[in-house]
């Protein structure tokens, strides 16, 4: 009889915020299959469309841009963006709109399958690649794209043209979805989906907030598995019950003195910029190995939006880390940096994302003098593993911890 | 107290020896780097020159990205700290320091002890490092080491893009072929990979005294275009390969020295 050389992970708790966050993500794609498996019309939906419309209708979406960082997490990246470059499409393209545009000719990736959509939800706040990347989903499967425009913030915020000019997008597509899938808008139902997207999004940003505890009791890194959950259900129950799991299980945590983060906290700092997905073992070996723990992103808040009526909705997804001005992207995250204690910004020059790696050489060169932290970038993109190097990543991340060990001495 | 640096980089292998972290005993190199038995070949040249046994060397220090493959080593030191430490060493009171090498190219402040303060390195791409000589000076049918010969005797500046070396070659090739002169065009090559270097130079901000080290800083014709371009002087030294694996030799011998 063979041996057992090594132990069986122990079954996750049902009660543990990571099982229930995982559950909902089951949960989420099986529902969008059975809906349409049922015959109702189902969508893609960009991550930063106002997803209380279609959560108040009680149609089914799923995300690409969800979807893309699975496959490309679970090893399929390059496949899919060769066989969208195959059709023509740029290597310079976002490899997120990449592996969706290649999905829709393959329809069958084991590493994430979806079911194709009916009709699609586009939102321009967080790139505008994003409308070409929708506009040509729509031409190719012939499905109807509901686009909210929403324009990038030369100003600090929003003006008042701005909302009213979302408001008015935002009411015509409620009355696209109402057409295109037979649903009826309720008012009350609408508060409702208000009330627990709120709900979940002080959760969510409550539990990203454990981070500025010293030592942290996460590795900042869950945070970017959790927030699949923020992106793709923070208008549902269970959304807000396992986000209010998590903050518990934070509370509990510093209150022990433990952390998900298995190595001893030396430097904290600051992630700028989406995960290397492809690369998400290489890069935070690299981190963890040197006790680095990443206490501070943008990313992860992008997704808790909290309100109090519809103008502070709009407001809200207006106002989305991608679609503000330098100025104001500097601030929040400076704010971050000091929240947090962080002592170093890594900064993640994304190939996929020419928006937000565009304008991240003056940022972060800004944010370093203003919060006087080392600055260090690398070379990488979101879900095309071929934009990744990781012996120049090694170096960067060497020399960053080296910079932060000086400071702490004195030296 | 010997101390040993040895710095494994994609191309070569540079080593130094230091007594006492202030007596340079030896320097080897070969043309062997990462994944070749270059390496062991450079620490077999140390002790030779030194005339040691390997049981007289106190501490070893890797650097380079053949660091992490260099078993013997007691501690593994980004080059960035190494080549900052090298360079104050060798010339104290600097405060900028370039170093351009097979593969990459960094730019690197240092505070006026000679510490790392903050750095810029090249993206992924191989124009304007040591990678892109390379590839120039064999369409030129040259070798890498003639480059700053040639340039010294150009008449005119053959401008060569700093974008791409791959879209260079052609360009090169192109300007071949159209009868240009080839010390004008390896003045323009110099000039391309100064102007991608100084560009990442003013990112992090020159402050003088600024020096260069590795491969490309032996190439006077880069060197000067670089200078031209900052409108800095550049401390050279002959030694500038070494910098890399002196900053590990005396990081060797500090650190062991805080820590016994």
């Amino acid at each position: 009889m063979a041996e057992e050389v090594r132990k069986k992970p122990a079954p996750p708790d049902p009660d543990s915020a990571r099982f229930k966050l995982g559950a909902i993500i089951e949960k989420h794609y099986r529902e969008v299959h059975e809906a349409k498996a049922r015959g109702e019309k189902i969508g893609w939906c960009a991550s930063n469309f106002p997803q209380e419309i279609f959560q108040t209708l009680g149609v089914k979406v799923c995300y690409p841009e969800n979807q893309a960082a699975a496959i490309a997490a679970r090893g399929a990246g390059q496949k899919l963006c060769e066989i969208a470059e195959s059709e023509g499409y740029s290597n310079d393209i976002c490899a997120y709109a990449r592996i969706s545009l290649a999905y829709t000719r393959v329809k069958d990736v084991p590493e994430q399958n979806m079911p194709l959509p009916d009709f699609l939800l586009c939102c321009n706040n967080i790139c505008n690649c994003m409308i070409k990347w929708y506009e040509n989903l729509a031409e190719d499967l012939d499905i109807p794209l509901i686009l909210i425009d929403i324009p990038f913030n030369t100003g600090y915020e929003p003006g008042p043209d701005q909302i009213a000019y979302v408001k008015a997008q935002f009411m015509d597509a409620i009355s696209q979805l109402e057409r295109i899938t037979g649903t009826t808008w309720s008012e009350d139902r609408f508060r409702e989906v208000m009330d627990i997207s709120n709900r979940s999004s002080r959760a969510w940003l409550e539990a990203t907030g454990y981070t500025r505890y010293k030592p942290s009791p996460l590795s900042g890194f869950d945070l970017l598995n959790h927030m699949a959950v923020a992106v793709c259900a923070r208008g549902t129950v269970e959304a807000a019950e396992a986000f209010e799991t998590l903050v518990k299980e934070y509370k509990e945590a510093v209150e022990k003195g433990t952390s998900t983060f298995r190595a001893e906290e030396k430097h904290r700092f600051m992630f700028e910029g989406i995960a290397c997905w492809p690369h998400l073992r290489t890069t935070f070996s690299a981190l963890k190995n040197r006790g680095m723990n990443m206490v501070a992103t943008i990313y992860a808040d992008a997704f808790g939006q909290v309100y109090q009526d519809l103008d502070g909705l709009i407001r809200g997804y207006c106002s989305v880390p991608n679609a503000v001005n330098l100025e104001k992207a500097r601030d929040t995250r400076i704010g971050i940096v000091r929240k947090t204690g962080a002592e170093g910004l890594l900064v993640h020059t994304n190939r996929s994302c020419k928006l937000w790696s565009g304008f991240m050489q003056e940022m972060s060169k800004q944010i370093g003098e203003s919060c006087d932290i080392p600055v260090v970038s690398f070379d990488g993109d979101q879900a095309d593993p071929r934009n990744f190097s990781a012996a120049q990543y090694e170096t960067r991340v060497q020399g960053l911890a080296e910079l932060m060990e000086a400071r702490k001495k004195g030296e | 107290m010997y101390s040993l640096g040895i710095d494994i980089g994609s191309t070569t292998s540079k080593g130094a020896l230091l007594a006492d972290g202030n007596r340079i005993v030896a320097t080897a190199l070969r043309n062997a780097g990462i994944g070749t038995d270059g390496p062991e070949e450079v620490v077999k040249e140390l002790l030779r020159a030194s005339d040691l046994d390997e049981g007289q060397i106190g501490v070893t220090v890797s650097t380079g990205y053949g660091r992490t493959l260099y078993p013997e080593a007691h501690y593994r030191v980004s080059e960035l700290t190494c080549h900052a430490l090298g360079a104050h060493f060798i010339f104290p009171g600097i405060r900028t320091l370039i170093d351009i090498g097979g593969q990459d190219a960094k730019v690197i402040s240092l505070d006026g002890a000679g510490r790392m303060s903050n750095f810029q390195m090249n993206d992924k791409c191989a124009a304007g490092t040591g990678r892109f000589l390379d590839v120039m000076a064999g369409i030129l049918q040259l070798r890498a080491g003639d480059l700053a010969g040639e340039a010294a005797l150009a008449e005119s500046i053959c401008p060569i893009s700093s974008t791409c070396t791959v879209f260079a070659e052609s360009e090169v090739i192109s300007h071949l072929a159209q009868g240009v002169n080839r010390k004008d065009l390896v003045a323009g090559i110099c000039e391309s990979v100064a102007t991608r270097t100084g560009s990442l130079a003013k990112r992090v901000g020159v402050t003088p005294p600024l020096a260069m080290s590795g491969g490309v800083a032996l190439n006077e014709g880069v060197r000067g275009a670089l200078s031209r371009y900052l409108g800095v002087e550049i401390l050279f030294s002959p030694l500038a390969q070494f910098f890399g694996g002196l900053g590990a030799a005396l990081y060797g011998y500090q650190t062991y020295n805080k820590e016994n």
